[in-house]
């Protein structure tokens, strides 16, 4: 796909603190890139840059081609959703969607179509002459979701659009937003804090820390192949664990735990015999059996103890030098604490990362 | 609602309900009431506390802005806070009709042959005799005007002019400036064609009139020189070349003076006090001692034989100053200062 | 119930000095005030004998001897004095020359050795009509003639209602002027108060605090203070004038004093603070992201301005101009002090009727007519805000 989107070094300073630093980042068209991290990392910032509230420090932000550092927003064509929904309390619900349409100098018959076709989109035509304040927070969302794409922008930005809906709601929402990515084909940029909401809608997940990013993949390769410490923390839950290399065969490097252990890991970087790393193991993917199976990988450990948590189960695990965390399914059996087991995995459950 | 409050009826009425509500519980001290300034200043000085050392309790002072008005709703509300006050001769005419007054005790006054006839008045004494008269910067204008001709006369003496808003004083200064002569001048203004003639006559100067309101507005406009010659008070043109050092000159010629006078208002808690206190007000020993102050002139005739010569040359009731002035016909106005103000009012606004 | 009814007692009893204070000062004050603006009470209570005598009176010939009789019995009856002068200004405000005639009149019928044998020898004024006229008009106890000349109307001999001749009628240029200058006032005040009230919402901390203190700190120095210094600002050698003629920018002086330029200047800077704090409040509750929203939906600055934020911050805008308005056509002492004759407003008529003539009735006509005003602006006011859309 051709590159549709792309920041050029992109720095941004607020005062001495630097917010965004020396930022690269290409979006093609039609995707849905989601800027994932922790508050304070810099993605709203990005966003803000590309929307045009904010400029850039230095550096370019090139829409198709063409630099628009100097395009006063109004002019960008993009529609922005915003955490609080932003709608005019002043209009209806109709009059709200149909703002963008009267300021592009639409005629009434087709702004009214298209009003309509954008409400009906997201199932709220019933409600055009309501004013936002009578409608609940998931509709308020709507209504701005359909405000933001009424007018076809080039691209649609959202900050964190849904961080104020409850839990069900969100999962709802998250779906319906996937499903109008992929019917009307928009080039989305989605700003979020929530991992699992990135996973679930983003074609490309871009991890955010400090201004830069650390890693940036499909939702499979951020979760699967973790490049950095940081993402494979901040992404799901892992087990981290030191050790030093030993050998390197291919895409496999042997390392030696602290506790004397020899495991077999998959590596996606580069990495010498001697250098000390972690291995990250994702704790769904430890197996426990009572006797040492056939595992490439397998640790005795102890049970310390073990959750019911309605989907899974959540044992702690206690070995000579590291405490270790397994999730297991539903149909396994239970392990009282004080249990000796052994915690098997193959090397490709396992990642090399660098610290 | 601010309008309302503006047009003084709740004030008033505020100030009647307050008085009302508090004035029973505690014995108020004499109260007397004057025109505040320097002139009240003075006054605090040989009268107010001298007569409060005398009776050995305390004498409280407060200011007004005249307004019959203002008399009307204190003694109307009944119980005035009030006692002595000092009001102009048509406030002196119209309260005194309507029966706002005490009567004066002129036994205690020292009788009535004591002072000028125009003092004299069952319901007040004469405090001061004052002059309403053309006053310009002697060291701005080395000739100056010597009647209300040259004040109309802006080509000999260019430059702005300040009158008193009103029709009182104003028409007929307008009408000494159209060749009337003093001894008719209230005759003339008495008809319509005198009033008439009097208008076209502030016709010819309205341009050049910055309107006062306040006493010291005239002497600052003097002063700033926004204005060649106003209309002003006498005593306030004497008082500021002694306190400012300034070389204002007063134009007797013209003038028309008025008698200010000590009323007691009716019913006032402190009624007999407030005779004491005017009787003292009016010995003429303490009364001789005023025109060092301000340059107001005595009723009291023994207190104006007293006053020494330096300070007597710039009284309105000195001699020489008294020749071409023009006492102020109170009648007149008091039957039609409303109507005129009215006219005086439309004739502004045109 | 009886909880009920006592709970309901004691917020009674709890709400009295409120009410008390309310009737007091408020409600009583306005009552009194219209009341004042229609009762004629003051001669009819005073001459019961003539208010029989006189409707037979075809009122244009010479007075009757009954009539006069009649008269001279009221009068000699009448032992306030009080009351009579209060008869006297009403007589005297409806007919010039009433004052001395019946001070002269009451003066010749209560000195017993010489009784006069009727009114036309003490005073020749009492064979002319229009005296008689004066007296036959002023006998009902309600009357019209205060609310109409407040309009500049009267009534004429025949009772119908005319214009007041043209020397006469000030008012009704007075009030539109009133009017005006406020509306003026009005504008200026919205002009500089809004971006100055959106500049403060946009600030934080210290300097937001600055600026609001800045809008304030004139409501903490008396009207007349301010309108002082406005006077040595605004004055053909003041600051103004001569900062500008030794930049160059100007030949001679302005004239920035005695006229209307003044009065506005110096109102609109007195006025400021009622048009600003409306408007903050309600510009610091408008969620700060509509603006950046509108741009994105691709509104140029100013239609994002014109479409939201102005729509939005219309109800304080109009809660500062109604509080500015009312407060302007109320305005007195800077009008007199800075404006020429030209710039005279009603309420320096209105106190010279209470303070300078004591006549109440007019100075209540008066009040009420911009009582009255005040009410429709405030009915607009409310219809306005009721439809203003976004508040329900």
């Amino acid at each position: 796909m051709a590159e549709f989107i792309r920041f050029d070094r992109i720095t941004k300073f607020y005062g001495p603190l630097c917010v965004v630093e020396n930022l690269d980042l290409g979006i093609a068209k039609g995707e849905f890139v989601s800027l994932l991290g922790p508050s304070g990392s810099g993605k709203t910032t990005l966003l803000m840059m590309l929307a045009g509230f904010e400029q850039p420090t230095s550096g370019n932000i090139l829409l198709d081609g063409t630099a628009i550092n100097a395009v006063p927003t109004h002019k960008r064509d993009m529609g922005v959703v915003f955490q609080s929904y932003a709608l005019f309390p002043h209009m209806s619900v109709g009059e709200n969607v149909a703002f963008p349409l009267q300021m592009r100098g639409l005629g009434k018959a087709e702004i009214a179509e298209r009003v309509a076709r954008a409400l009906d989109m997201v199932q709220l035509s019933a409600l055009a002459e309501r004013r936002p304040s009578q409608l609940s927070g998931g509709q308020q969302q709507r209504v701005a979701l359909s405000r933001a794409l009424v007018f076809e922008p080039r691209v649609v930005l959202m900050d964190e659009p849904l961080g104020a809906l409850d839990k069900q709601l969100r999962e709802q929402m998250q779906l319906d937003i996937r499903d109008l990515h992929r019917r009307l084909g928009l080039t989305i940029v989605f700003v979020t804090h929530d991992q699992s909401e990135a996973l679930t809608m983003s074609d490309r997940v871009a991890v955010f820390n400090k201004g830069k990013i650390e890693q940036i993949g499909t939702p499979r390769q951020v979760y699967d192949e973790p490049a950095t410490r940081f993402v494979a923390e901040f992404i799901g839950e892992t087990n981290l664990v030191e050790g030093v290399v030993e050998a390197v065969e291919g895409a496999e490097a042997n390392v030696r735990l602290t506790s004397g252990a020899q495991i077999v890991s998959a590596v996606s970087g580069t990495v010498a015999p001697g250098q000390t790393v972690y291995l990250s193991i994702r704790p769904e993917r430890v197996d426990l059996t009572e006797i040492r199976g056939d595992a490439r990988n397998c640790l005795e450990t102890e049970v310390t103890d073990s959750v019911y948590q309605g989907d899974h189960l959540r044992v702690q695990l206690q070995n000579a030098a590291h405490p270790l965390i397994a999730k297991l399914g539903r149909r396994s059996r239970e392990f009282p604490p004080g249990t000796k087991v052994y915690a098997a995995f193959s090397a490709g459950d396992c990642r090399v990362i660098v610290p | 609602m601010k309008t309302i409050m503006k047009s003084g009826i709740l004030a008033a009425v505020a100030v009647a309900l307050s008085a009302s509500l508090v004035s029973p519980v505690f014995a108020r001290d004499l109260t007397v009431v004057s025109w505040g300034g320097n002139y009240q200043d003075a006054q605090r000085n040989i009268y107010f506390k001298p007569f409060s050392e005398k009776i050995g309790k305390p004498v409280l002072d407060e200011a007004w802005d005249g307004g019959i008005g203002v008399i009307q709703s204190k003694v109307k509300a009944g119980a005035p806070n009030w006692d002595a006050v000092q009001v102009e001769a048509e406030e002196l005419a119209l309260g005194c009709a309507d029966g706002l007054y005490e009567k004066i005790d002129w036994d205690k006054m020292g009788g009535k042959d004591k002072f000028l006839d125009s003092a004299v008045n069952d319901c007040g004494v004469g405090a001061i005799v004052w002059s309403t008269a053309i006053a310009y910067d002697g060291d701005k204008l080395k000739e100056g005007p010597t009647s209300w001709a040259d004040f109309w006369n802006v080509e000999k003496f260019p430059g702005k002019r300040s009158l008193r808003k009103g029709p009182k004083y104003t028409l007929e200064f307008a009408l000494l400036a159209d060749g009337v002569l003093k001894d008719e001048l209230y005759d003339v203004l008495a008809t319509e064609e005198g009033v008439a003639r009097a208008f076209k006559k502030l016709d010819e100067l309205k341009p050049n009139i910055v309107w006062w309101e306040s006493g010291a507005q005239p002497l600052q406009f003097l002063a700033s020189g926004e204005v060649a010659m106003a209309s002003a008070y006498n005593g306030r043109i004497t008082g500021i070349n002694r306190s400012e050092g300034k070389n204002f000159k007063v134009v007797f010629p013209g003038s028309i003076y008025a008698v200010d006078s000590w009323v007691v208002l009716k019913d006032a808690e402190n009624k007999d006090a407030a005779q004491d206190f005017i009787a003292f007000a009016s010995l003429p020993e303490n009364q001789a001692k005023l025109p060092e102050f301000v340059a107001y002139g005595l009723p009291n005739k023994e207190a104006a034989a007293k006053v020494p010569a330096e300070f007597s040359k710039d009284l309105p009731t000195d001699a020489a100053n008294m020749t071409d002035s023009i006492s102020l016909n109170v009648d007149f106005w008091i039957d039609n200062a409303e109507t005129l103000t009215q006219r005086f009012n439309a004739w502004l606004a045109q | 119930m009886s909880a009920g009814l006592s709970r309901t007692g004691r917020s009674l009893i709890l709400l009295a000095p409120l009410l008390v204070f309310l009737i007091g000062f408020f409600v009583w004050p306005l009552f009194s005030m219209m009341s004042q603006s229609v009762s004629d009470t003051a001669v009819l209570r005073l001459l019961p004998r003539s208010a029989e005598v006189l409707p037979g009176w075809d009122r244009k010939s010479r007075p009757t001897m009954p009539m006069q009789t009649a008269l001279m019995e009221d009068l000699k009856a009448v032992d306030d004095d009080q009351a009579l002068g209060d008869m006297v200004r009403r007589l005297n405000s409806a007919r010039s020359g009433f004052r001395t005639l019946m001070s002269k009149t009451t003066s010749a019928l209560g000195d017993p050795a010489n009784p006069p044998a009727d009114l036309v020898s003490i005073d020749k004024r009492w064979e002319k009509p229009e005296f008689w006229l004066a007296i036959a008009d002023a006998l009902s106890p309600l009357t019209d003639r205060n609310l109409l000349a407040a309009v500049d109307l009267g009534r004429n001999a025949a009772g119908d209602i005319e214009h007041l001749p043209a020397d006469q009628s000030v008012n009704r240029v007075i009030l539109v002027r009133t009017f005006w200058i406020a509306a003026l006032v009005t504008f200026a005040c919205a002009c500089i108060g809004f971006p100055y009230a959106m500049i403060a919402a946009s600030l934080h901390g210290w300097k937001r605090d600055l600026m609001l203190a800045a809008v304030l700190l004139p409501l903490w120095t008396s009207l007349l203070v301010r309108t002082a210094a406005w006077f040595i600002l605004l004055q053909e050698r003041g600051l103004i004038n001569d900062l500008l003629q030794t930049l160059g920018l100007i030949d001679g002086p302005l004239p920035l004093i005695f006229n209307r330029t003044g009065v506005i200047i110096a109102m609109t800077h007195v006025l400021l603070p009622f048009m600003v704090l409306p408007i903050y409040s309600v510009l610091i509750t408008i969620p700060k992201n509509l603006m950046p929203a509108a741009a994105s939906l691709g509104a140029h600055p100013l239609r994002a301005f014109m479409r939201v934020l102005l729509p939005l911050s219309f109800r304080g805008v109009a809660s500062g101009s109604l509080l500015v308005f009312i407060s302007a056509i109320g305005y007195y002492i800077t009008p007199a002090l800075i404006g020429g004759p030209g710039d005279q407003m009603i309420s320096s008529i209105i106190a010279f009727y209470a303070t300078g003539s004591a006549n109440w009735g007019m100075a209540g006509a008066l009040g009420v007519v911009l009582l009255v005003a005040t009410l429709l602006l405030y009915s607009v006011y409310a219809r306005l805000s009721a439809e203003e859309p976004g508040r329900r």
